[in-house]
């Protein structure tokens, strides 16, 4: 595994990390719940033909407490506009996973000049009464990585503490990365996000772990349908709600097809 | 030392193997558990119950806000309250309380405590819990990662409301009002004496000593589990510089008297373990929604555990995590556990005094609030309880913490100022 290149922005007077890996045109990675208190795998693929940028959100690891001042809706968004700006994002090719995904679809919709191309991996914002997506935040520890992965064992691994981190720290990083997703999609996930879907006009790839148990894999369609540009949804088998962790391989492959 | 009687209002007919076949008592616990026709009788069974305790000579009874819950069939503390405050005359009337985030505005809270203060004389005490993550962010939706900004920024709303002569316009973060102006005002100026329920964490208590509110441990679980908070709270108050007067603190306790130790054991037995059982069976699904206990006092927490492993013994510390919960349910499965572990009191007279004694001076509390119905315990005996309680435990305790000066308690209006009780009483009415 390679060693990304680590470098600090400001967002509302939080440092904030940024990952940088690999050379290329830039493609930025917004990542999904829980966030990322590692580098992985799915990094590297990309890394192999693109410079690989990853900024973290407000509150999520790397994000430092950033979500604390985030109250409204519009202010996640400016955080999320003024993340990809300082991270020399914008303009180029975008993927978010899950509650990045979210993110991701937003900044195309609202100021289309900063995304070029956009992939989203099983984003949250909409919610569907006859189909609800599950409740992340009403479940026991040990039943959360089942929920974000399709082998759980990847997800507990991403979150392992690894040795020589903060034992205190550690854990409290974890729990505030899931109060961040929570400070802006609590209760049931629903941003509303289906209004601002026909104002992407950016080519969109939609991807779902075909065994998504968070958000069902049916709300594929109905954002592809919403977007106001070309939209193709593909399912990726074999993978839960965050797929980029389940099958790095197949996911980043899929990506790169549809914006080489 | 102050006595208060304070009735959680449980359902109390859940089925005998409610653990068994339903995931929660709490939330999502099933509506066909519920016959709003039996709920009619345990109603005014129950304010029949706290009306009863005023006439034995409490000193204030309580009530307080639960949502979606079995155990707790208060949604409207205040409904309970407007009630009481018309049947009883010198008893104070304590309710603990209202979650303020949850009120839009909250200005409400200001106008209807402010309603009972003027209805009672100014027999009240005001409570302002953050809420359980069950009540608030669960059957409230309320947001966890904003409830307790909400709930400080509606705390300071309601005292603006209570204390300000003129309209004022409220520019907070979460609240905006141009025009506020309650009528009616409270009876007691500036406003009502304010209690803040909690739990373990670090922040309340130290919000607590410095607005000089009075902070109450409502834990189910007895005294003895309840040291490690208390004597977190005091040693806060000594860093705080605050002294040690017993009143600033309030603990609730289960507790069943009886002529006999035996005679306490046969009669509480059962509503005790339905309490344990049934009524404490929570989902723990719904214990620990992110950013609800904040990372100060997680930290507090996970450093607590890990000095408790490093000297061998069991994590204690702020019991505001699910597992502690959880932990503290699973020793509570039989009556022998439950008494063992200082979770109920029961006994005759002398040992329930005795215990309440070892209580008050180990925990420093002044304000000692008595669950003397729980469970399924029947009207009868819940009466029973309360009497001997008063009549022969009250007595022994009254004079403790004499020393004193409960600052904390409501200046009502003179009584020969208050109206008088109505000549037609409802039951010389009914025909």
């Amino acid at each position: 595994m390679n060693e990304p290149d680590t470098s600090t922005i400001d967002i509302n007077g939080f440092p904030t990390r940024v990952w940088r890996l690999g050379s290329g045109p830039t493609i930025g990675f917004l990542a999904g719940y829980g966030g990322l208190p590692k580098w992985i795998p799915f990094l590297d693929r990309l890394a192999e033909t693109r410079t690989v940028i990853v900024p973290s959100l407000p509150g999520f690891p790397g994000g430092d407490r950033g979500h604390t001042v985030l109250d409204s809706h519009l202010d996640w968004l400016l955080a999320a506009r003024d993340l990809i700006d300082k991270a020399g994002l914008a303009g180029g090719d975008l993927i978010g996973s899950s509650v990045g995904g979210s993110f991701a679809a937003e900044l195309a919709a609202i100021w289309p000049d900063k995304v070029k191309r956009l992939a989203l991996i099983a984003p949250f914002g909409l919610f569907d009464a006859r189909e609800p997506a599950a409740d992340p935040w009403a479940q026991k520890q040990e039943d959360i990585a089942a929920l974000m992965t399709r082998a759980p064992e990847i997800y507990k691994a991403l979150k392992q503490m690894p040795s020589g981190a903060n034992s205190i720290e550690w854990p409290i990083e974890q729990t505030r990365a899931a109060e961040a997703a929570a400070r802006i999609f609590w209760p049931l996930g629903n941003t509303r996000l289906e209004r601002r879907l026909p104002l992407i006009k950016a080519p969109t790839l939609i991807l779902w772990g075909a065994e998504d148990r968070l958000l069902p894999a049916s709300y594929a369609d109905s954002m592809a349908r919403a977007i106001g540009g070309r939209a193709k949804v593909e399912l990726i088998a074999a993978a839960g709600h965050l797929a980029e962790l389940d099958k790095p391989d197949e996911v980043a492959a899929a990506i790169l097809r549809f914006m080489p | 030392m102050q006595f208060l009687w304070f009735h959680l209002m449980p359902y109390k007919e859940l089925p005998e193997d409610f653990k068994e076949k339903h995931p929660s008592v709490w939330v999502d616990i099933h509506s066909s558990l519920f016959d709003p026709k039996r709920a009619h009788h345990m109603y005014n069974e129950f304010l029949d119950e706290l009306e009863f305790a005023a006439a034995c000579g409490f000193d204030a009874i309580c009530c307080n806000e639960h949502h979606s819950n079995g155990y707790g069939l208060m949604p409207s503390p205040n409904l309970i309250a407007s009630a009481l405050a018309r049947r009883t005359t010198n008893t104070a009337i304590c309710v603990l309380g209202n979650s303020l985030a949850l009120y839009n505005p909250p200005t409400r809270v200001a106008e209807e405590f402010a309603m009972i203060d003027c209805i009672s004389g100014g027999r009240l005490i005001a409570g302002f819990p953050v809420g359980t993550p069950m009540d608030t962010t669960f059957a409230y939706g309320s947001n966890p990662s904003l409830l307790r900004e909400r709930y400080y920024e509606a705390h300071d709303l309601v005292l603006r409301a209570w204390k300000e002569k003129d309209t004022f316009a409220f520019n907070g973060r979460f609240n905006q009002q141009r025009y506020v102006n309650i009528w009616p005002r409270p009876v007691q100026q500036p406003h009502p004496p304010i209690w803040i329920p909690g739990a373990g964490s670090v922040e309340t208590w130290r919000w607590a000593a410095e607005m000089d509110y009075v902070f109450c441990y409502l834990s189910y679980y007895g005294y003895k589990m309840a040291q490690n908070v208390m004597q977190g709270f005091w040693e806060e108050m000594a860093r705080l510089g605050k002294d040690r007067n017993p009143y600033r603190a309030g603990f609730a306790q289960v507790v069943g008297v009886a002529e006999t130790r035996q005679q306490a054991l046969d009669l509480y037995t059962g509503p005790a373990e339905y309490f344990y059982g049934r009524c404490l069976h929570v989902d723990p699904r719904f214990a620990a929604p992110p950013g609800y206990v904040t990372e100060a006092t997680q930290r507090a927490g996970i450093e607590s555990q890990v000095r408790m492993a490093a000297e061998g013994k069991a994590a204690g510390g702020p019991a505001t995590n699910a597992s502690s919960a959880t932990k503290m349910q699973s020793l509570a499965r039989d009556m022998q556990n439950i008494v063992a572990n200082g979770y109920v009191i029961v006994g005759s007279p002398d040992d329930v005094a005795e215990q309440l004694h070892e209580l008050a001076t180990t925990l420093n509390v002044g304000q000692l609030m008595l669950l003397m119905q729980f469970g399924n315990l029947s009207s009868e005996l819940t009466k029973f309880n309360t009497r001997l309680f008063a009549e022969k435990v009250m007595p022994k305790l009254k004079g403790l913490f004499s020393e004193w000066e409960n600052r904390w308690w409501p200046r009502p209006m003179e009584s020969r100022q208050r109206a008088a009780l109505p000549a037609f009483l409802p039951q010389a009415a009914a025909p």
